[in-house]
């Protein structure tokens, strides 16, 4: 099986050379593909320019008619100004705490359970991955309102530990992903290191995880994100300021000074931001670590 | 290095199977804890009435009977809500695979367009809900203003009832990156030979495409549809940060409606029926979407 497909080359090199198109025509459909996805550009980044613009204007500019889309002068001071309605800083601190402790609890947990998953045997191991493919098909809902009342009894309200506590212990996608990433990684040198007496513990941290690192980075982004983005979990779990996250502090915000929109706007690109810098950062690795990690089946 | 002799009391097939165990463990409790306990906790709360303050009383069927018969808010909300998946998930996927084929080009500058079309996609909802309500403000917001310049008098947007929830769906759509990035991913992986050898039969673009693009993406199609529907029928930041429900609860969603029953009026036996309801609704069609499946969906032979 493995020669028949060593006989076809992975990438075959080609070039569409269809009869019937002429060079002409090619360099129309070139640049009508241009034209197309400029608009399709346009579109989709329209409302970032829209949203950097308004966050620079004073009052008068945004009721300007007809709309401003450069301000002149650029009013920077709406951005220290956000920090007298909202603080930010607070709520970034508070979110970084709790994305730090997503990220990391998830990967180790995650990795431990996908290499065990992939690799180690064990009796009902399949069964249970079937019982943790359809965890994925719950819908979180059905749990939210248990959850509230177990950590109520718990007295984790208004703590970050329910944000943190049931993330750390690993989330199925995750672990899904990851599953998929170790079943493509070679057998040789894990089977070597058991022969010589190495532990499973020891073999996942000397070997499974640094030939993993798209696959964990990947893991790793999504975990930020999720913890950046949450919304539902900080509104029902916090009640205090202090313990706000960025979302909740901004949507608090928003609530209270609906009017002004250009700190709003201010306020909300400061929160874009941190996780625009982080996709630059990790852009490589994500997209090699989705294609790699089978997301795409 | 120095190396512990192995112990013998173990044979290696069950030492095997308990380290397997010990890494599935906190995964376990953690389902265990936070999902299977909870949602057996939810159906028994669903036959109770419960506020938290006071202990729980048993109620029988009374939750259930309420919701169908005297609650009109339960019949709405889950018609605003169908009304969003009808129209979001189909949507979604046409975009999604529009911009994946759109971005699967060899034409110059495709990494800075696709970084374009993913960015919205990360957007803390949050913040992207926010700057939506700004752009489809009626009298300053973006939208408006450049319907305007057409001399188009644009609709009230989230202050009216015909356009409210499109306009969601909508700001929905503009996050369409990630799903994009999946069928890019799935796009990537097709075979080229076999466009190859269609070529050679005279395929025309369109025939190769649905004879050969659809059917080797339709797994990653099935995968996005399926998650879909799933978290679309769960749809609540958006319409609790933009609208509150409003106007006149044309965006009052299953979710939000839940939300309110089991953390505004403490309704929590309520809110768990309501969960339930929903829970044995999306479970249902999934199972549907999974019998259908069959019917479209191409699994290349098993390669493992």
């Amino acid at each position: 099986m493995m020669q028949d497909q060593a006989l076809v080359p992975a990438t075959t090199p080609h070039v569409y050379r269809s009869s019937f198109l002429t060079r002409a025509s090619r360099v129309l459909g070139r640049v009508g593909s241009h034209l197309i996805l400029l608009a399709g550009a346009a579109v989709f980044s329209i409302p970032f320019i829209w949203m950097l613009s308004t966050s620079m204007k004073t009052d008068r500019q945004i009721f300007a008619w007809p709309p401003i889309w450069i301000p002149n002068p650029l009013v920077w001071a709406n951005y220290p100004a956000v920090f007298d309605y909202a603080p930010m800083h607070k709520y970034f601190l508070n979110t970084m705490v709790i994305a730090t402790a997503q990220v990391f609890g998830a990967i180790v947990t995650c990795s431990l359970a996908a290499y065990a998953f992939s690799r180690v045997r064990a009796p009902g191991r399949d069964a249970i991955f079937t019982v943790m493919i359809s965890q994925m098909m719950i819908p979180g809902v059905v749990t939210l309102v248990p959850l509230y009342i177990l950590f109520a009894r718990l007295d984790w309200i208004d703590t970050f530990l329910p944000l943190t506590v049931p993330a750390m212990l690993g989330s199925p996608f995750y672990i899904f992903m990851l599953r998929q990433f170790f079943l493509t990684l070679p057998m040789e040198l894990e089977e070597a290191a058991l022969i010589d007496g190495a532990s499973r513990l020891r073999v996942w941290w000397t070997i499974i995880l640094p030939l993993s690192k798209p696959a964990i980075a990947t893991v790793a982004i999504f975990a930020f994100m999720f913890a950046w983005n949450d919304f539902t979990g900080p509104l029902i779990f916090l009640n205090g300021r202090d313990k706000f996250t960025l979302s909740l502090g901004l949507q608090a915000f928003m609530f209270e000074r609906r009017t002004l929109w250009s700190l709003l706007m201010a306020a909300s690109t400061m929160m874009i931001l941190p996780i625009m810098v982080v996709f630059f950062l990790a852009q490589k690795y994500f997209i090699q670590g989705i294609a790699l990690t089978g997301l795409k089946a | 290095m120095p190396e512990k002799p192995p112990r013998r009391h173990l044979s290696l097939a069950a030492r095997e199977a308990l380290t397997c165990y010990l890494f599935l463990l906190p995964w376990g409790i953690g389902f265990l804890i936070f999902v299977l306990g909870p949602i057996v906790a939810s159906l028994v709360l669903s036959f109770m009435r419960y506020d938290v303050v006071t202990a729980p009383r048993f109620l029988g069927l009374s939750n259930f009977r309420e919701l169908f018969s005297t609650d009109y808010r339960f019949g709405m909300s889950m018609g605003n809500t169908a009304y969003y998946v009808a129209f979001y998930v189909p949507l979604h996927l046409i975009v999604a695979l529009g911009l994946a084929l759109l971005l699967n080009q060899k034409v110059r500058g495709m990494p800075v367009y696709r970084t374009l079309f993913y960015i919205p996609s990360i957007v803390p909802i949050v913040a992207s809900s926010i700057l939506w309500v700004w752009i489809l403000q009626p009298e300053w917001g973006m939208i408006n203003s450049l319907l305007a310049v057409f001399g188009v008098k644009g609709p009230l947007w989230l202050s009216s009832l015909t356009w409210s929830k499109p306009s969601m769906i909508m700001m929905a759509l503009w996050g369409s990156g990630s799903a994009m990035i999946i069928c890019l991913a799935g796009l990537q992986g097709v075979p080229q030979h076999l466009y190859e050898a269609a070529e050679i039969d005279g395929a025309n673009r369109w025939q190769r495409f649905a004879h050969i693009t659809l059917p080797m993406l339709s797994p990653t199609l099935f995968f996005m549809l399926i998650l879909g529907v799933i978290g679309s029928f769960q749809v609540f930041t958006t319409a609790y940060v933009m609208t509150g429900g409003g106007p006149a609860e044309s965006t009052l969603f299953y979710m939000l409606y839940l939300y309110r029953r089991a953390f505004v009026f403490l309704n929590m036996g309520y809110a768990a029926a309501m969960a339930w309801i929903l829970f044995v609704i999306v479970l249902a069609l999934t199972l549907v979407q999974f019998r259908l499946a069959n019917r479209w969906v191409y699994y290349e032979a098993e390669q493992r």
